[in-house]
């Protein structure tokens, strides 16, 4: 089954705050985590990183990963800034006030792993 | 003497523009037609480092050699240094404080992600002087 950055956005009734055009680019992997060196450990593919963290090391992180999508949970949405370098990156940026385990859950049960390598 | 050689310098203490070298670094690379997996490696590898320099050392400087054959990277500071260097390398292990740790950094993993993305990775520290950390990442394995 293949999912769109669309589609988390509807499973997790999501804002999408930059990069609409991208809504359609597939995600193959997920992961989860506030620390971001967890994030840089394990290399995924046409990923999508759901945090609570919102500064701009989060967008700088999913650069250096080459992940396409970051998920702010908890109903968190991050300042102009952090929106404006995501934007610049192309990476897309939604909002979603789910917390983190019912996001991943949710996204887990509709078939999108981890796939870590 | 390498095919192109650039140099970024890291500023201190200011967390928010930390990547910033990493991001110019992994732009050049992509525009000179790196394979992708290379530029990735490389590119996580450097902001493990660059974040390092910023969170412990004040920044410093990163130097970038495209060879024929690799990547090398040697990043400098002049920052306190580190006292026990195998200790450091452990995963897990870290100093940072819990601000640095509530920004998502300092967990401990730093030098491990450093050396899981790297085909050759050297550290040479010293007390009061400070780091060079030297890592290469080979363009066919």
């Amino acid at each position: 089954m293949t999912m769109t950055i669309g589609d988390i956005a509807k499973l997790l009734d999501c804002e999408v705050q930059c990069c609409e055009d991208r809504l359609n680019s597939e995600v193959h992997t997920a992961c989860g985590s506030d620390m971001m060196s967890d994030v840089l450990a394990f290399v995924k593919d046409q990923a999508v990183l759901l945090t609570g963290l919102l500064n701009p090391q989060v967008v700088r992180t999913a650069e250096m990963m080459d992940i396409i999508c970051i998920v702010f949970v908890r109903g968190k949405k991050p300042c102009d800034d952090v929106i404006k370098l995501s934007a610049e990156k192309n990476i897309v940026i939604l909002s979603t006030s789910h917390r983190m385990f019912e996001a991943c859950g949710k996204l887990y049960e509709s078939g999108l792993h981890g796939g870590t390598k | 003497m390498s095919a192109l050689e650039m140099r970024y310098e890291v500023p201190g203490n200011d967390f928010t523009r930390a990547g910033e070298a990493s991001s110019a670094i992994k732009n050049k690379l992509k525009q000179m037609g790196i394979p992708p997996g290379v530029v990735r490696n490389v590119a996580i590898a450097v902001y493990e480092g660059e974040i390092n320099m910023v969170i412990h050392a004040s920044g410093g400087t990163i130097d970038v050699f495209v060879d024929s054959d690799a990547v090398s990277l040697v990043l400098r500071d002049t920052g306190g240094g580190i006292p026990d260097v195998e200790l450091a390398m452990r995963e897990g292990y870290t100093t940072a404080k819990e601000d640095i740790r509530s920004l998502g950094f300092g967990a401990g993993m730093g030098i491990p992600n450093m050396i899981k993305y790297t085909d050759e990775f050297k550290i040479n520290s010293e007390v009061g002087k400070g780091t060079v950390v030297e890592m290469k990442v080979y363009l066919e394995k």
